[in-house]
């Protein structure tokens, strides 16, 4: 039975900007940041609410998991905005997002009512997205 | 006539990131509530709905994650206290304890020691799929050797 998921890889296009943005500007923790070698740097981060989970901020380069061409075609993508990696939660939507806007993060969408929820969308340096929502007040 | 929203909002996220940049300040709630222009009770209330925390809650929980951050950094459990903004060492550390179940000091050795285990073994502390992924494993093992 599985009973959780502890790590998610995030694909970013500089490992250094993606720190700056997910812990100076999101406020996420680091869990592990360890350079291994020329190149080689393993970096974690969780939401502050969830140290379990391990986002790994992964660099792209040609290897095993990029072969050839694929290292670059996946930096394309990303830099167009094609992956969404999730949905984050806060307390308050609205006064998140009005943090986030003055630290210089960009949204896509602003907190709007939808069908399912209330949510905002944005983007990280990268190119990546994300949903925004709100925790539902008890 | 009642505030819009987004001012609101704009005065509560103001008060907060007051707090984020002079937490080592002697801070009160006053200042912080005359920081966002309104007054203590109903600050404490929008500032509660937005953060889950009450403005006080939130400047501890401030001044713990950055005492922290210092204690990682190697400095002394003494100076810490007093950068964060904590008036006594005892009210630091028994205060730290309270929210972290260890006291600075054992923080600081315990993440000194996984620092240490990390740089002599970083694959132990990488899920196997992502370092055979990133072709990690074998140069890794060769500069370790191991």
């Amino acid at each position: 039975m599985i009973t959780k998921m502890n790590h998610v890889s995030i694909f970013v296009l500089d490992q250094e900007s993606a720190y700056e943005f997910y812990v100076n500007k999101l406020g996420f923790k680091v869990h592990t940041d360890a350079p291994i070698g020329p190149g080689m740097r393993w970096l974690t981060v969780c939401p502050p609410g969830q140290p379990d989970l391990e986002l790994s901020l992964m660099s792209i380069e040609e290897g095993p998991m990029f072969k050839g061409e694929a290292a670059k075609q996946m930096k394309e993508l990303v830099k167009k905005g094609t992956f969404g990696f999730g949905v984050f939660q806060c307390t308050d939507l609205n006064a998140t997002y009005e943090e986030l806007k003055s630290k210089g993060v960009v949204f896509k969408k602003p907190p709007t009512k939808e069908f399912y929820a209330y949510e905002a969308l944005f983007v990280d340096d990268s190119g990546n997205w994300f949903s925004l929502g709100e925790k539902p007040k008890e | 006539m009642p505030y819009p929203k987004a001012y609101l909002y704009h005065r509560v996220v103001k008060a907060k990131l007051f707090i984020d940049t002079n937490f080592y300040l002697p801070l009160d709630l006053n200042n912080i509530s005359n920081e966002a222009f309104f007054s203590k009770y109903h600050f404490i209330r929008l500032f509660k709905n937005s953060y889950g925390r009450t403005p006080h809650q939130y400047l501890i929980y401030v001044r713990i994650e950055k005492a922290k951050n210092y204690l990682k950094h190697g400095v002394p459990v003494s100076e810490v206290c007093f950068k964060v903004g904590f008036e006594s060492p005892s009210s630091f550390a028994g205060l730290f304890k309270k929210v972290c179940q260890q006291t600075p000091g054992e923080y600081q050795r315990l993440y000194k020691r996984r620092q240490e285990a990390l740089k002599k073994s970083p694959l132990s502390f990488i899920p196997n799929c992502f370092s055979e992924q990133k072709g990690w494993v074998y140069p890794l093992k060769e500069a370790l050797n191991c």
